[in-house]
């Protein structure tokens, strides 16, 4: 029996989570990988490249556009049973196709997995990543959702898989994609970054975001983040989220300006392999987490920062 | 229009949670409960949609103990029309949550099914989906705008990157993210007016729902705790540190 991943893909080909997710299968066993898509042969082309998996199967399909949950998983549940694991990253298709899947195969999907432990046992973060649970599957498929963040991905080429197209039939489905209102961006994806720089309620405004966070972003090729508080103060647009109720990051380097490190953002962040805190309150919670704490205003270190790099 | 709204009792967002010393889970003994935030913003937009017109009549569900009965009174509070508790002392998981609201959703007629997208205890992000797949109905789920005419709802969602709109026949099931909208404090009168609602309560069985756990929960840990730094006094050691301590830059 061998493990299935779903490959996450988008205009510049898979996905860093989708390779996050490959790695963790590869712990399982023999993988096969799955592109679901409209027009996808180019994606599984370089899903084949990718190091861990022995096949690659292509569901191609104008229903199977956009990511909807409906058809995506309707097409898994007809072949699942030939997989032990079926594994998508936590993604917004990931979140919003297995738990779906998992239902029609009668199984209880197991989210947000950190670590795995053997073939029926893995860790996940529950209570915003304030506590690790350890738990036990008795369902005979595991439908599994992964925290990206916790397993290092596989590189890009080096593999040599097989390539094979799976049939799908028109399914009538009630659901339909209208649009998509996507950030416009020149920097990394937030869950792919190795540099974050994220601003909090201390940055005051908006304007700030793009005055100060900005320069220093830019000269480390950082992606830009913000905290809950910023977001629900309108000084950032809601994807720029990091912490339980938006991004999961884990960056080479994180610098977190003006944010006092509530519980929920901390759990977006902690895996960071270094942390910066720029605050002026000396006593934050955030600098319990940082490497490197700079008591300072803001509005002259960043500045700083940018000139010093 | 009706609309059913799933509710959970969890252990208040700030309660700052204990694992116990025997790591079988976190501590809730003496420990503030208190309504699914996600859930909360739920019950807000279903109010909201029975204001517009749009819905006739609002059935708030809670699966838990008989506890849970305090959970749908402050939905009710906010103005949900009538409760229905399906009680039971045992841990429930996503997958039997969704076999319980299927049940209710075709007893009851519903045409959309609200719930928050997920419980800030097991964070699982699963009900929902679930729910729509055991209905075979569409889902527009971690929804931050959420308008219903003829028959068909549309949903904006929270997606990586951005936003994205999907259109859903109804029935449908609906699951709500953070900024769908601000859910509204229950003034005195209508705490009072909710007393008086009903709430009517079923067991597990009487839904014909087997509730056994396909999930065992080995061991429940502290995650390891990160150790502070050091503080920096200016930023240039702040880059020096990066550079050449850390070597990150």
């Amino acid at each position: 029996m061998t493990a299935l991943v779903v490959l996450d893909f988008d205009a510049n080909g898979i996905k860093q989570p989708a390779r996050s997710a490959l790695a963790a299968a590869c712990k399982l066993g023999e993988v096969h990988g799955l592109v679901i898509g409209n027009g996808v042969a180019h994606i599984a082309e370089a899903a084949a490249k990718l190091p861990g998996l022995t096949k690659v199967l292509v569901a191609d399909h104008p229903d199977l556009d956009h990511e909807l949950a409906e058809p995506a998983a309707a097409l898994l549940a007809q072949f699942a049973s030939n997989h032990s694991h079926i594994l998508q990253a936590s993604t917004a298709m990931g979140k919003n196709v297995m738990p779906r899947l998992a239902a029609l195969l009668d199984v209880q999907s197991i989210s947000d997995i950190c670590a795995i432990v053997d073939a029926d046992t893995f860790v996940r973060p529950i209570y915003a990543g304030n506590a690790l649970a350890t738990v036990k599957s008795s369902d005979a498929i595991k439908v599994i959702t992964v925290r990206a963040a916790s397993f290092d991905p596989v590189a890009v080429d080096g593999g040599n898989a097989v390539i094979e197209t799976i049939a799908v039939a028109d399914v009538a489905h009630r659901s339909k994609y209208l649009s998509s209102e996507l950030s416009k961006s020149e920097r990394p994806e937030l869950t792919a970054a190795r540099v974050i720089v994220s601003g909090g309620r201390g940055m005051q405004d908006g304007a700030n975001f793009g005055k100060l966070i900005d320069p220093v972003a830019d000269k480390l090729g950082a992606a830009v983040g913000a905290s809950r508080a910023a977001v629900d103060a309108g000084f950032a647009p809601n994807d720029f989220q990091v912490g339980q109720t938006g991004k999961i990051v884990a960056p080479e380097l994180y610098i977190a300006v003006g944010i006092s490190g509530a519980i929920q953002h901390l759990a977006g962040m902690k895996d960071s392999k270094v942390i910066v805190a720029i605050n002026k309150d000396e006593e934050a919670p955030i600098f319990q987490v940082a490497d490197y704490g700079l008591v300072a205003d803001l509005f002259q270190a960043l500045p700083e920062l940018e000139k010093a790099l | 229009m009706k609309l059913l709204v799933a509710v959970k009792r969890v252990v208040d967002y700030n309660v700052k949670v204990r694992v116990k010393a025997d790591k079988t889970g976190v501590e809730t003994a003496g420990v503030k409960m208190s309504m699914n935030p996600f859930d909360e913003i739920a019950v807000e937009e279903a109010v909201r949609l029975k204001e517009k017109g749009v819905a006739s009549e609002i059935v708030v569900v809670s699966i838990g103990p008989s506890q849970a009965q305090e959970t749908i009174r402050t939905a009710l509070a906010m103005g949900a029309d009538r409760g229905i508790l399906v009680e039971t002392d045992t841990i429930v998981e996503p997958l039997a949550v969704a076999k319980l609201l299927k049940a209710l959703a075709v007893k009851e007629g519903a045409d959309v099914v609200l719930l928050g997208k997920q419980a800030i205890d097991d964070d699982m992000n699963a009900t929902g989906q679930m729910l729509a797949a055991l209905l075979d109905w569409p889902q527009g789920t971690f929804a931050s705008n959420v308008s219903i005419a003829n028959g068909v709802a549309t949903v904006i969602r929270e997606v990586d990157g951005g936003l994205e709109t999907v259109e859903l026949s109804l029935p449908a099931v609906v699951t709500a993210d953070l900024r769908l909208n601000e859910p509204r404090y229950a003034s005195l009168p209508n705490i009072m007016k909710a007393r008086k609602k009903p709430i009517e309560t079923h067991k597990p069985a009487d839904l014909g729902v087997d509730v056994t756990p396909r999930l065992t929960t080995i061991s429940v840990a502290e995650p390891p705790a990160r150790k502070a730094g050091i503080k920096v006094p200016d930023v240039a050691t702040l880059v020096d540190k990066l550079r050449n301590e850390a070597k990150v830059i």
